[in-house]
């Protein structure tokens, strides 16, 4: 898959990705300017040596390299092995073209069906980050102000206990509870609820549910940090001064807990858009997530460059989108990282 | 007229612990009145049970005359000061002191005119639109009396607010508060476990311990007039010893105890065959001998003060006598280990019961 230019460039930059964080060690010291020890006095040269080297290795080969493959697999066309590296394989847009025409050349039709598909994940990904924001804040809150420790723990645990099982095995789970003979729609045609069972799959409740639930720990464990930090007495403070118990929320809580909602809310964004396993198990018929699509461009069509073109746009569109709303916030992302 | 607040037989449990034990008091419309104890007292129980945080096992509190039984904190016309103050660090100083107003509904020109008002009190105007993290100690606490000020309570109750200062600013706070409380009229109930707080600030003191009141009465009296021997031990230096009445005669008192046989006034009229106690207090404890009640031990060191010196005795029991003595008079203090002798007189002594 390597074009011939493209080994030197492969070499030279762990090698470049050590020299930057060798300077940077170098430089800490000086930019303090305090009587501080170096990095390499703090650590000793031999752990020294090896934190950069592992890092800088780390950084190249599990983010930048396989990234950048992609990025510029995004510009290659779709060519059969034996033309590879040939006179047919020159860097070209057709990939991106594609996406918004559904054809590599021609401008006549709109490619609406993976658009739609694009937009319908990016705002169903914003209103399960939101509806997740909602459901886990109650219980963030309880379990950071309220409960005692000893509560809080068993809670701790009860949540995570149920991820313990892989995501794949909890989808197909939700596939059977919203079945048409699950046990929801057993249960609410024995209560008389309804006549006939519900098509949770079709109308794509289950999917949202699923959605809605796989990332849920993100969004809790960043917000129960978050609000725990925040002294108790401002909210016994706030309640003297005679608020009430929304407005105390609302301008004490929640304002506090800002960097955490945004970093909670930014991970089940990113997340639930990048998902696979739930939109395959759990989507209906009708319904259409933008990754099954992507992950269709890879292995049904078998067009590698397309399907990286796709995979750079989504990825590109959410970090875009993020930015924007951190901007929008006021928040920088250091402070989503406390 | 009513009290102010009226607390009547308050009990509050935790679990199997009692942290109040049957409290009954009343505090008067504007005064300043301190809760004194140790820590673990009760104290800040009482106080949060006023404040409406704490709801009492058993008992009744009323502020103007109103029962506050289900009443929530933010519904009570009191006004809490933390510990910690629980300034609101992402608001100006502005914000944090029109917030109660802001909750209220007041219209923003009104809130404004009364903040100024407030910075004006706390002699921090032009300062409303700083951050809190930006102002010294001095400055938050005064910020939030200002904040508790607001919304106009009619008690305001403070849990202990200048302890994180420092000596020199606790002082002087001190002075400031008592002046704010003067000026606003507002009864002040004043949590501490600093005695010079509480006698240097209040109209009224209650003294705790346990869970319960010893004793209730303005500073002299509580310092001078102890009633109990723990109120004679807690506030202020005191040299305790420890024995039985033998004799009884003229409001005096005589106790035997293992440095000698002393006199002194018999406050609670104790019988003879009684556990007591004398106290004297160190400033009352002669050194130049002078006193019907004498006791000899060797001297063994001497604190000097600046205006004091205290002048310490190890008495034959190996136990610890205090005098405490103008600075002056401390020069002829001998070196330790030597011979010395105090002396007190007996109405300047107090037997209470042990």
């Amino acid at each position: 898959m390597l074009s011939s230019t493209g080994h030197p460039f492969i070499f030279l930059l762990p090698v470049l990705a050590i020299a930057a964080f060798w300077l940077m060690a170098k430089f800490e010291k000086k930019e303090a300017g305090l009587p501080r020890r170096s990095f390499f006095e703090r650590n000793g040269t031999p752990v020294a040596i090896y934190l950069i080297v592992a890092v800088a290795f780390w950084a190249i080969f599990m983010i930048v390299l396989p990234q950048l493959f992609m990025v510029e697999m995004s510009f290659r066309p779709k060519l059969p092995p034996i033309e590879m590296g040939g006179p047919k394989d020159l860097y070209t847009f057709e990939n991106y073209h594609y996406f918004l025409y559904g054809s590599t050349t021609s401008n006549a039709a709109i490619n609406w069906l993976h658009l739609k598909a694009f937009s319908l994940t990016i705002f169903a990904s914003v209103c399960a980050a939101l509806f997740n924001f909602a459901l886990s804040y109650p219980l963030a809150f309880y379990m950071a102000q309220v409960a005692k420790p000893a509560r809080v723990r068993f809670l701790l645990l009860l949540l995570i206990a149920p991820y313990w099982v892989n995501e794949i095995l909890r989808a197909f789970a939700f596939r059977i509870i919203f079945s048409s003979s699950g046990l929801i729609n057993k249960t609410i045609m024995a209560a008389g609820l309804v006549d006939q069972p519900i098509d949770f799959i079709g109308n794509d409740i289950a999917l949202y549910t699923g959605l809605g639930y796989a990332y849920m720990l993100m969004m809790i464990f960043s917000l129960y940090n978050a609000i725990e930090t925040l002294d108790h007495a401002q909210i016994e403070a706030a309640r003297d001064l005679g608020a009430p118990w929304w407005h105390i929320h609302a301008f004490i809580v929640i304002p506090f807990a800002k960097p955490g909602i945004a970093s909670g809310c930014t991970l089940v964004f990113m997340l639930s858009a990048g998902s696979l396993a739930a939109p395959l198990v759990l989507g209906g018929p009708r319904s259409l997530w933008f990754t099954p699509i992507l992950y269709d461009r890879f292995f049904q069509a078998f067009n590698w460059p397309q399907g990286a073109a796709y995979a750079f746009i989504l990825l590109l569109t959410c970090v875009s989108f993020v930015l924007l709303v951190l901007r929008l916030g006021r928040l920088n992302l250091g402070e989503i990282a406390k | 007229m009513t009290a102010a607040v009226e607390i009547d037989h308050l009990t509050v449990q935790f679990g199997l612990f009692t942290a109040v034990k049957d409290v009954s008091l009343q505090i008067r419309q504007g005064e300043f009145f301190s809760f004194l104890g140790p820590s673990g007292c009760g104290k800040t129980t009482i106080l949060r049970t006023i404040s409406g945080f704490q709801d009492p096992s058993k008992g009744i509190i009323r502020i103007g005359g109103q029962d506050m039984q289900g009443i929530g904190p933010n519904q009570r016309p009191t006004a809490l000061i933390f510990q910690n103050l629980a300034l609101f660090p992402l608001m100006t100083v502005a914000e944090n002191i029109g917030y109660g107003l802001r909750v209220r509904g007041v219209p923003k020109a009104d809130r404004d005119r009364k903040v100024d008002e407030l910075l004006n009190l706390i002699a921090l105007s032009d300062q409303g639109n700083k951050k809190i993290e930006e102002l010294s100690g001095g400055q938050k606490q005064r910020v939030a009396i200002a904040r508790a000020l607001a919304v106009e309570p009619k008690v305001l109750l403070l849990d202990e607010p200048l302890s994180a200062l420092d000596l020199k600013l606790r002082q002087h706070m001190r002075n400031e508060l008592r002046a704010i409380q003067r000026r606003v009229g507002v009864t002040f109930i004043y949590i501490t476990h600093d005695q010079g707080e509480a006698l240097t600030m209040s109209d009224r003191i209650a003294v705790m311990n346990r869970g319960h009141i010893e004793q209730v009465g303005n500073g002299r009296d509580v310092y001078e007039n102890p009633e109990t021997a723990f109120v004679a031990a807690f506030v202020g230096e005191n040299n305790g010893f420890t024995g039985m009445v033998t004799r009884v005669a003229d409001g005096l008192a005589t106790v035997e105890t293992a440095l000698g046989t002393f006199n002194g006034v018999n406050r609670k009229s104790l019988a003879v065959g009684a556990k007591a106690t004398l106290f004297v207090r160190p400033e009352l404890m002669r050194f130049d001998g002078e006193g019907e009640n004498i006791i000899d031990g060797h001297a063994a060191d001497a604190a000097y003060e600046g205006i004091t010196t205290h002048l310490t005795m190890k008495a034959k029991d190996s136990s610890s006598v205090v005098a405490t003595i103008a600075g002056a008079t401390a020069k002829a203090f001998p070196e330790s280990g030597s011979s010395v002798r105090f002396a007190f007189t007996s109405r300047d002594a107090t037997v209470l019961p042990a």
